[in-house]
């Protein structure tokens, strides 16, 4: 167990395991993870494939569900919710960032953005303020009412970070964000996110696979065979404190 | 949170318009099928029921038994076994408003240099009252003219159109078998009965001058034929009854004995008339109707591939917090807008296919505001019902397998 009780636990992950039905029986992906993450921490998890991480990322973010094992999202244990609960917590709490942006791609950039909002039942008023003031958030004040097709791949995973912070989620996770992009965009992209962590307090998990990517976070978890194999500080001192 | 589900739908169908258009078609074809083909059994019922109003309404007649000579039986009304007391005791029952007893011919008519052959019948005023029929000229004659059987004449339409042409009838001679009657009134149009007979075409004089001077009869006062109208439906089976016992008990016949008269209830024939189309018209709307279940099926596989199109849509939304709920409403909406859409397109091109019939053919098209109200609710209630397994099967989607789809 790291980090003593002083902060307070976003994430408690205990004796998590899980594993999928296949023909030639089961397979185990996870095989006993116990974690703990703080509010504010900025974490890239790393990993060869198959070890398990997405699938860990996909439970940590109420996508998915654990075979066995708890999970304690600020508190809330998942395991007892049903569908809509979790759907209701991805809305409130989480916000995502995909490698494939997952924009929907009928609907202007403004209303992508709005459109967590819109789940939340936020009055229209301020849907429509709150979407402006996050697209100029990431810069694209100007391009409210183009489609996703019309904006570069930077720019689309750009409308995808502002549409995550829509219902100021408390934890952002970030599935291979910068997987689609070059490297000077994907570092553009990791600034914003690390200026998130920083300016916002979000707790930000990132899955990423480069290690220059995974090296914008503080604190570096790998995994190996559907287990946490290391578990390391890395973060420059002065960008801790907020 | 309507307003923009309505614009997501609204997206969604405009993405590919040919085949929300195609899918509409089903159900356009349906909507317009019932609407047409409601409006053809409603126009067929119309007809009988305007020819059974042009009858009268809660009629009977009362014929007089038939003579049997030498063994042969004639048919009813060849008997003079009513009388015209008979008739005025009938009409002191309290169920019956009116009757008027017939003496029914032909005759030769001549105004001028015109001639016509036309049925002449021998009526009293209350006839008028009995067939519901008014004058739009002149005057009726009067009991004071029956009293003193005098020649004098109401005319039908087609009656007067032929033998005065434009000019105006009233006040004027016609000879009847060569008597003078003076037309006293015209009556107003009554079109075809029901078996197809202009009922336009008559002349009505009173009954006694019919019956002592134009057609003469060995019998005075007896009478072969009467119609006697109800005070109102519901009392119609009262008065078939008062009048059967009636004139058993004017006739004296015995318990046992058979009557010597018929009477008939004119409106159960109508009645039957009426069924017999009402059952056309329900049998040419399930028909139709079929085929909006067809247009139902339509949408229903159209959404379950759109469904399956849109998974990965459906994860995205699922993964920022959409519940089941909301992407239920989401895709029951679009199938309910395809088909309240095409409903609204087949109700008009129905309206107008109704039209064309109506202008092109002799049918009567009678398109009545519970007939297109009728198929909307159907239509809507087809998408309803269509487009809710694609829409359930959407919502009971994984986030996580729905994301992953390719």
């Amino acid at each position: 167990m790291k980090a003593a009780g002083h902060a307070a636990a976003l994430i408690r992950v205990e004796g998590l395991h899980k594993q999928y039905e296949t023909d030639a029986g089961p397979q185990p992906v996870l095989r006993g993870v116990d974690l703990r993450i703080d509010a504010g921490e900025f974490i890239a998890v790393m990993g060869p494939s198959g070890s398990g991480k997405s699938t860990f990322m996909n439970i940590l973010g109420c996508l998915d569900v654990p075979t066995s094992g708890r999970y304690l999202l600020d508190g809330h244990d998942t395991s007892r919710m049903s569908a809509d609960q979790l759907a209701q917590l991805r809305n409130r709490f989480i916000g995502f960032v995909f490698q494939g942006f997952n924009l929907l791609p009928r609907a202007t950039l403004l209303d992508n953005v709005a459109l967590p909002m819109l789940y939340a039942g936020r009055p229209t008023q301020e849907r429509a303020a709150r979407a402006q003031e996050l697209l100029a958030r990431v810069g694209l004040e100007r391009y409210g009412q183009y489609l996703p097709s019309r904006i570069s791949g930077g720019q689309q995973q750009r409308v995808a970070i502002a549409r995550s912070l829509a219902n100021r989620p408390k934890l952002l996770l970030a599935d291979e964000p910068t997987g689609n992009l070059d490297t000077a965009t994907s570092h553009d992209i990791m600034q914003l996110i690390g200026a998130l962590n920083r300016e916002e307090g979000t707790t930000v998990v990132l899955v990423t696979h480069e290690t220059d990517i995974a090296h914008f976070a503080k604190r570096i978890i790998h995994f190996v065979d559907g287990k946490v194999d290391s578990d390391e500080e890395v973060g420059i001192a002065g960008q801790h404190a907020p | 949170m309507l307003a923009n589900m309505l614009r997501e739908a609204w997206r969604a169908m405009a993405a590919n318009k040919l085949r929300t258009f195609l899918t509409m078609l089903g159900l356009v074809i349906g909507v317009g099928a019932v609407v047409l083909m409601l409006a053809i059994g409603q126009g067929a019922q119309t007809l009988v029921k305007e020819a059974v109003a042009t009858m009268g309404s809660n009629l009977f007649i009362v014929l007089s038994g038939g003579t049997t000579t030498g063994g042969a039986r004639s048919g009813s009304g060849t008997a003079p076994t009513l009388t015209l007391s008979d008739a005025q005791a009938i009409e002191e029952l309290p169920s019956v408003a009116a009757v008027a007893p017939t003496q029914n011919g032909t005759a030769q008519l001549v105004y001028g240099a015109s001639n016509w052959n036309s049925s002449v019948i021998g009526v009293t005023p209350s006839y008028l009252l009995v067939r519901e029929w008014r004058l739009v000229r002149g005057q009726p004659f009067t009991d004071t003219d029956v009293r003193t059987v005098a020649r004098v004449a109401i005319i039908g339409q087609t009656v007067a159109r032929e033998l005065f042409g434009s000019e105006d009838p009233v006040d004027k001679t016609i000879r009847i078998r060569n008597s003078p009657y003076v037309v006293m009134g015209v009556l107003g149009a009554k079109g075809q009965s029901f078996d197809g007979r202009d009922q336009d075409d008559t002349v009505l004089i009173p009954f006694s001058t019919a019956q002592r001077k134009l057609y003469g009869t060995s019998f005075p006062d007896s009478v072969r034929f009467m119609m006697v109208k109800a005070v109102s439906e519901d009392a119609m089976d009262r008065t078939e009854e008062g009048i059967t016992t009636l004139l058993r008990e004017r006739h004296r016949i015995p318990p046992g004995g058979e009557n010597d008269f018929t009477v008939r209830n004119l409106s159960a024939a109508a009645d039957v008339q009426a069924q017999t189309t009402r059952v056309m018209s329900i049998m040419l709307g399930a028909v139709a109707s079929i085929s909006l279940v067809v247009g139902g099926i339509g949408i229903m596989n159209i959404m379950l591939v759109s469904v399956t199109e849109r998974t990965r849509e459906i994860g995205i939304r699922m993964a920022i917090g959409a519940r089941q709920r909301d992407i239920l409403l989401q895709f029951l909406l679009e199938s309910v807008i395809v088909s309240v859409v095409g409903c609204l397109i087949g109700v008009v091109l129905g309206v107008g296919g109704a039209a064309l019939v109506s202008q092109t053919t002799e049918m009567m098209v009678v398109v009545t505001g519970a007939a297109i109200l009728l198929s909307f609710a159907v239509a809507a209630a087809v998408g309803i019902f269509f487009g809710f397994y694609p829409a359930r099967k959407a919502a009971g989607l994984k986030p996580i397998e729905a994301l992953r789809y390719q």
